[in-house]
């Protein structure tokens, strides 16, 4: 699908601030309501928008500690990955699963209440994921950005 | 911290797969007036707990065909500011994400690139350039999923 400058003016505005209504959203795009609603309906149509998803703060649930765990799998078995991610989406702790093209294959965002949970999580189900060769740990101490916002 | 109920639970799972759901909608699903399903929603947003929304977009479509995630060392701790390195590292539109973290490096990037030529533009005159930089270590973006979480 052909993306002009009022769809990418549109785009801007909704990844920097996505809690906008509709009319703000228009107004700030410098188009009228119904051409931002024609266009947004079209753009989530063709699957350029894939959607919008609520954001949860775990910290608010009781859920502290943060941990990005990278793996390098052992790739002479063909279904490593595979079997691997499998695994990872059964741990309830896992919240994101990515996979990478470099020294690092796969990673896993692990959340937990606090660091004996985590030692807990870590030992029973992270330990026990199949195909690891490697593991490092990068404790997160804070967010400076998150943004989805891209430099269209 | 706030006590979970299973229809609070339910709303969550159902708000992070598709946040444009009306309240009525969910309160038809989980058997629940629509002032009451609303009245929840506004309690889960009041308590913090729904933080806003995430729009997923198909970067590529955008012209956006690279994501790269970096890991950043410092080079003298200490003797640069923390400040400094992450007001600089705000400031490039490239830049998705940045974590402060302990263990091997000290600050996690995602960084979205139109290909990597453009990364390597990006990499040698935005990220080289920051105060302080030290080690780099890159890796490509292949796929990537969100999962429900504990819930």
């Amino acid at each position: 699908m052909r993306i002009d400058d009022t769809d990418r003016r549109l785009l801007r505005r909704l990844l920097a601030d996505p809690g906008l209504s509709a009319g703000a959203l228009a107004e700030l795009a410098g188009v009228t309501p119904a051409t931002a609603s024609r266009r947004l309906d079209r753009m989530t149509r063709e699957g350029v928008i894939r959607g919008q998803h609520a954001v949860i703060d775990w910290s608010r649930l009781g859920y502290g500690v943060e941990v990005s765990l990278r793996f390098t799998l052992d790739k002479t078995d063909p279904r490593a990955f595979d079997e691997f991610i499998a695994a990872a989406r059964d741990v309830p702790e896992v919240t994101q699963i990515q996979t990478f093209l470099g020294k690092v294959d796969v990673r896993l965002h692990v959340i937990a209440r606090d660091m004996g949970h985590y030692q807990q999580i870590y030992r029973e189900r992270i330990l026990t994921l199949p195909h690891i060769s490697e593991i490092e740990a990068l404790m997160q101490v804070a967010t400076i950005v998150e943004r989805e916002a891209l430099p269209l | 911290m706030t006590a979970l109920d299973d229809i609070d639970r339910a709303f969550l799972r159902a708000l992070s797969e598709d946040a444009t759901v009306s309240a009525g909608a969910l309160g038809r699903r989980f058997g629940l007036s629509q002032p009451a399903a609303w009245r929840r929603v506004k309690r889960l947003s009041d308590a913090g707990i729904l933080a806003g929304r995430r729009v997923e977009i198909d970067r590529e479509a955008l012209g956006f065909g690279v994501t790269v995630f970096l890991g950043i060392k410092l080079a003298a701790k200490g003797r640069v500011s923390l400040e400094d390195f992450e007001r600089a590292v705000t400031a490039i539109p490239e830049v998705q994400l940045v974590h402060h973290v302990l263990g091997l490096y000290d600050y996690r990037l995602r960084i979205v690139a139109r290909d990597l030529s453009d990364f390597e533009r990006i990499l040698r005159r935005r990220i080289m350039t920051l105060p302080g930089v030290g080690e780099v270590e890159a890796n490509v973006l292949l796929s990537e999923e969100r999962r429900p979480g504990p819930i």
